[in-house]
């Protein structure tokens, strides 16, 4: 069977092997993981068990559950005093990865051109091209993995028509400040470019308060947002996200959502009510928790010797391991296989990261010293 | 309440080292604020929390709840009478309580025969002791917030993005 052109060509090759080298392991440490160690807060578990006890067991709306999306309504207009109206301009999809794959299924044309600011998460690039469009990787790498007003500017064209941005960035956990996204919008809004912001990670900002991009001057109608509940409140199993914005591009979503999802599962939308009713306490005690391993990381890496700078949100650090003058696959394949512990190469997030590696925090602080302590032997071997 | 005390409620044993790279502070800085804490009463000891299920040599142990009524004195309330209880060292736990009864009394021994002996011969027949109500322990499932069962497995794959 002939496989379409554009899946064959998704994924480069060399990090699914590495990937499957280290599911293959036994007792590694690891510091891959893109999910909170934690495992979602008791009170949003029983709700879940409780739905089912009383016998949800149904479709919802295709745009989710009403109790659901007023929450989110509530919780957007509590935190940011951002309005979005339950009926039309909120949905809930199937984690962000879902509403990502919706909304540009839903804009693109063929031969439109989505900005891609790299390092990113991985699903943005190949998701464009399965919808048709093309991606225009916009590197980062020697901004401080900041995009600025600069570097968009040159990426611009008649084509181009939205970006996808997020921040607290996966995989480097650096933040945007509020004057630097209004630099961005500033050119957006001239180039009437809308912008897909992936702010999945923004309640877990340390050093400052984060800005929800449709909270900025004149944004809200080129905007759409996405969150969920994947890494704030450790939901990741439970796949529960939500899209909001301009209430005509969440109608076209709504409909392919409708076609090829339906509705996301009723016992995950329950619990995701209640999250928002009685999770906010769970979730500082664990963004505390992550703070402090933060900043032991971050001095840690750079005593070692891997410099890196003090990310400002996720759960990720992206120290450069070029002193070592290895390559990232190599840095993290033999990493693994001496002393057992499991990193991403940074090249997973796009070329222009040859020379870093991704190292997650979620793990219980024993781990975390345990696998320094190891990385360091690593290192050590090679001086 | 300050992030040093936060973290050493939850481990004991982090070092000064490790509290002052989490909070980026200077080592000397850390110490001196343990020491304070110390000093002042704040921090009174640092225990291990163990689970004797699963200590093989354990002694069998009994543990009872007991409800006390008492009369409290003039000028002294209840604290002077309290005291005459808790000071014994059967006594492991001591609460004044609202409502129908004024002391929670937890009293550890050996065995039933023990715990009840003390409450027949030491504890009701104090001055003061209006009645007691004594609830045997059956089995434990969590104290001072610690479940006490081993830790299951962490399910997590051990590599996504």
């Amino acid at each position: 069977m002939q496989i379409s052109k554009v899946v064959e060509k998704m994924q480069p090759s060399g990090i699914r092997a590495f990937f499957d080298l280290v599911l293959g392991m036994k007792e590694v440490i690891s510091l891959g993981v893109g999910e909170p160690d934690f495992v979602t807060p008791w009170q949003i578990r029983e709700a879940g068990i409780y739905s089912l006890e009383q016998g949800f067991t149904s479709y919802t709306s295709n745009k989710g559950l009403y109790k659901l999306r007023l929450g989110i309504h509530r919780y957007l207009k509590n935190k940011f005093g951002l309005e979005y109206c339950p009926d039309e301009e909120i949905l809930i999809t199937v984690g962000v990865s879902e509403g990502l794959d919706l909304v540009l299924r839903a804009i693109i044309n063929p031969g439109d051109k989505i900005l891609i600011p790299v390092p990113s998460y991985v699903s943005y690039g190949p998701v464009t091209e399965l919808a048709g469009g093309l991606p225009v990787y916009i590197d980062t790498s020697k901004n401080g993995f900041k995009i600025t007003p600069e570097l968009l500017r040159r990426h611009i064209d008649k084509k181009v028509k939205a970006i996808v941005l997020n921040y607290p960035i996966n995989p480097t956990g650096i933040s945007y400040r509020r004057k630097e996204l209004e630099e961005i919008n500033r050119v957006l809004l001239k180039h009437k470019i809308l912008c897909i912001s992936d702010e999945v990670y923004g309640d877990l900002t340390y050093d400052f308060s984060h800005t929800a991009f449709p909270t900025l001057p004149d944004a809200k109608k080129g905007t759409v947002y996405f969150n969920g509940f994947s890494k704030a409140y450790a939901m990741t199993g439970w796949r529960v996200g939500f899209a909001c914005g301009p209430k005509e591009i969440i109608a076209a979503m709504t409909k392919i959502h409708q076609y090829t999802i339906m509705c996301v599962s009723i016992t995950s939308q329950m619990a995701a009510a209640e999250a928002l009713v009685s999770g906010k306490r769970s979730v500082e005690q664990m963004k505390r928790e992550y703070n402090r391993r933060r900043q032991l990381m971050t001095t840690e890496l750079n005593s070692l010797g891997l410099k890196c700078s003090r990310p400002q949100g996720a759960f990720y650090i992206f120290p450069s391991i070029k002193s070592t003058g290895l390559s990232s696959m190599d840095f993290s394949r033999k990493l693994l296989e001496e002393q057992k512990v499991a990193v991403v190469p940074g090249t997973a997030f796009g070329s222009c990261c040859e020379g870093y590696i991704r190292i997650s925090y979620a793990s219980s602080l024993d781990n975390l010293k345990e696998a320094l302590a190891r990385i360091k032997k690593f290192l050590e071997k090679r001086r | 309440m300050d992030e040093i005390l936060e973290i050493l409620e939850k481990d004991g044993r982090a070092s000064v080292e490790d509290i002052a790279k989490m909070m980026r502070k200077k080592p000397d800085e850390v110490k001196k604020a343990i020491k304070k804490y110390e000093k002042e009463g704040a921090i009174l000891k640092y225990k291990a929390v163990i689970n004797k299920d699963f200590v093989k040599d354990n002694e069998s142990e009994v543990r009872a709840l007991i409800e006390v009524n008492i009369v409290p004195q003039k000028d002294l309330g209840f604290d002077k009478i309290a005291e005459r209880i808790y000071s014994f060292p059967e006594v492991t736990s001591c609460y004044l309580i609202s409502g129908t009864y004024d002391l929670l009394v937890v009293v550890e021994g050996k065995n039933l025969h023990t715990v009840s002996n003390f409450v027949a011969e030491k504890l009701s027949c104090l001055e003061n002791v209006r009645g007691t109500a004594t609830h045997f322990l059956l089995k434990k499932y969590k104290e001072d917030g610690v479940i006490l069962k081993r830790k299951s497995e962490n399910q997590r794959i051990a590599i996504s993005y």
